[in-house]
């Protein structure tokens, strides 16, 4: 009778303790991942440091699924740079090559017109309604990193429900 | 301890880390390129240069552009995108509104067309905002951007000065 109790009891702490150390060890990577992203937010100036490319409107150069890293700096934005840019009334930025840059002498605000390179024209027709050029504050970044392939992870999670659940099923506890 | 998860887990994790590794090198060693361009453009023909009914000056020019590009290429590089800006020269930086603008642009896919010429007339409308662009020099600036199989982009570009646009529309 004893020995059974003991054996009982040792493997219900076994278990006890993998399950905190699952725990324990979710929980790391949950925060590494965190404080991965806010460092490089704080490294980058940028409010979101790494996009996915969605659309092939820059190839040959970005292809969907490809990983730009982004660069926010007091620099001028020039002619030629490719820029992320966030249009009002659009949630999913966008990817483009800068093609024109207008600056007011009194102000010094800045007027910047962007195109892909893969489109025919520029991007008036997908700016918002009635609007010419681009402002600063519509600027995200300018990509200075490039990774391809990797940001499938995320186009598959967000566009395949079905196999977002199955991997949360493969690796929850 | 040994199940298969645990081994898929670990295998994962280690190929991954290599894969990564082998990235941050291959973008390492793109440093060891000491690269050196050369570019050069003509300016052969103002085609037009007329002030539009809305007040803003637009000019219409012909272009020759040769350049050497290939010594840009290494075994990391996917593509060269290259973009002819005109600027304005520092001495009338702050009576001309216009800062660049992209007068034509291209991509070289591989290191066998980085070495070429064309004749062309400007891909994109020069527009200023406002009238006084007459008289004005300015320079033209060949910007290449290197994009890579991975890692860091490159940048840089060569400056072309002297060049001068006419007193008179015409």
């Amino acid at each position: 009778m004893g020995w059974i109790g003991d054996t009982v009891d040792s493997v219900k702490s076994i278990q006890i303790r993998q399950l905190l150390t699952q725990a324990v060890s979710l929980g790391m990577i949950v925060t590494s991942a965190l404080i991965i992203w806010k460092a490089l937010m704080c490294i980058t100036g940028s409010e979101s440091p790494v996009v996915v490319v969605l659309s092939g409107s820059m190839e040959p150069g970005f292809k969907r699924g490809d990983i730009l890293f982004l660069h926010m700096s007091k620099d001028p934005i020039r002619a030629g740079e490719i820029v992320v840019f966030n249009v009002d009334g659009r949630e999913i930025p966008i990817v483009h090559r800068v093609i024109k840059v207008h600056e007011r002498e009194d102000t010094g605000e800045v007027d910047v017109l962007t195109k892909g390179d893969n489109n025919y024209g520029d991007d008036r027709l997908l700016y918002a309604q009635g609007q010419l050029w681009l402002q600063r504050h519509h600027i995200m970044g300018r990509a200075v990193g490039f990774l391809p392939y990797v940001g499938w992870v995320t186009i598959i999670m967000t566009e395949k429900p079905i196999i977002k659940v199955g991997f949360r099923i493969l690796t929850g506890p | 301890m040994h199940s298969f998860g645990y081994r898929a887990n670990a295998l994962l994790t280690f190929a991954l880390t290599i894969l990564a590794l082998m990235c941050a090198i291959a973008s390492f060693s793109d440093n060891l390129n000491h690269p050196s361009p050369a570019a050069q453009v003509q300016v052969l023909n103002i085609n037009w240069f007329q002030k539009q009914p809305n007040g803003n000056d637009e000019v219409s020019m012909t272009l020759n552009i040769s350049a050497d590009l290939q010594s840009l290429f290494t075994w990391n590089t996917k593509q060269v995108s290259m973009t002819l800006n005109i600027s304005a020269d520092l001495q009338s930086l702050f009576t001309w509104n216009t800062k660049q603008i992209s007068l034509w642009d291209g991509i070289i896919p591989a290191k066998e067309n980085a070495k070429f010429w064309i004749h062309t007339s400007n891909k994109y409308r020069f527009i200023d905002q406002g009238s006084n662009l007459r008289g004005k020099e300015f320079n033209l600036t060949l910007h290449w951007h290197v994009m890579p199989k991975t890692g860091k982009m490159f940048a840089n570009k060569v400056v072309m000065s002297g060049y001068r646009l006419p007193e008179e529309y015409r």
